[in-house]
């Protein structure tokens, strides 16, 4: 997908499922993002960017949903994350954003996480992001972080 | 400053990285909170935490952090140094805590990698 001229010309689409539940099985997708995005030779601060964001979004996964898919792609001008999950759901999405704001349990905060900062931190690392959520039912995010 | 001038000035013992240590470190940071590392680290720093676990090697992965620095004289366990050779991370640890330690390294002129929009900027 890259060509002689180093650009791409195609995109890349890769899915993940993501099992809640289990903090220690955060961060196998965003790791993996981040080894193909160096592969196809993304500028650096793109790539921290994107890694960020997707490790932020699998967290909140294993901290609160049943499970997800992430659906990955790239094209030649954007990198697109999709977290789908099946999960609570999020009642209040405007306090969810807001920073410091959080839900998290005392074993999550044991671990460094559930400060408040994940929904935030996705936001500010994604040129466009919307999040969609149904109580009961699942939470949707989109990460769109543009290349050039 | 690199990670064997990090590693002498706070006495380190190095459990991961032992071929690692030329590495240039560009800033300092300092959490036990990994969101906040998340939120506001910038590549190319140090990470000084007391939280020694696997998810502080992998958000150190996430975050391009050059090196990590467990503090307070705690030890990782086996896992966790497994983890921060696999992904050629320096994984250090020192007996100072985490305010000593900071104090150490930027007296030696370490600056801080933490962006914190609040932050009161200096001649304000």
């Amino acid at each position: 997908m890259i060509n002689s001229q180093g650009r791409m010309h195609s995109s890349y689409t890769q899915t993940y499922k993501i099992q809640g539940g289990n903090i220690y099985n955060a961060g196998k997708a965003s790791t993996e993002i981040k080894k193909i995005l160096k592969q196809l030779g993304i500028d650096s601060t793109i790539i921290r960017r994107v890694a960020i964001a997707a490790y932020e979004a699998e967290m909140n996964v294993v901290m609160y949903a049943k499970s997800a898919i992430l659906t990955f792609e790239v094209t030649p001008t954007t990198i697109k994350i999709v977290v789908d999950d099946e999960g609570p759901g999020i009642p209040n999405i405007e306090l969810a954003m807001r920073e410091g704001y959080s839900t998290a349990t005392p074993e999550m905060r044991e671990m460094g996480f559930g400060a408040g900062m994940g929904l935030p931190n996705i936001k500010k690392n994604a040129d466009n992001f919307k999040i969609d959520s149904i109580v009961g039912k699942g939470t949707k995010l989109l990460i769109e972080i543009y290349i050039n | 400053m690199k990670v064997s001038d990090i590693a002498e000035i706070l006495k380190c013992e190095i459990y991961a990285g032992n071929s690692l240590l030329n590495n240039q470190i560009l800033f300092g940071c300092a959490s036990d909170l990994m969101s906040d590392v998340l939120a506001f680290s910038q590549s190319g720093a140090v990470l000084l935490t007391g939280l020694a676990t696997v998810q502080t090697i992998q958000t150190a992965d996430i975050a391009d952090i050059k090196a990590v620095v467990i503090v307070r004289g705690k030890k990782p366990d086996a896992q966790v140094i497994k983890i921060a050779e696999e992904k050629n991370i320096p994984l250090l640890g020192t007996g100072y805590s985490m305010y000593e330690a900071c104090g150490l390294l930027y007296n030696k002129g370490l600056k801080s990698t933490m962006v914190c929009d609040q932050q009161p900027r200096k001649n304000a």
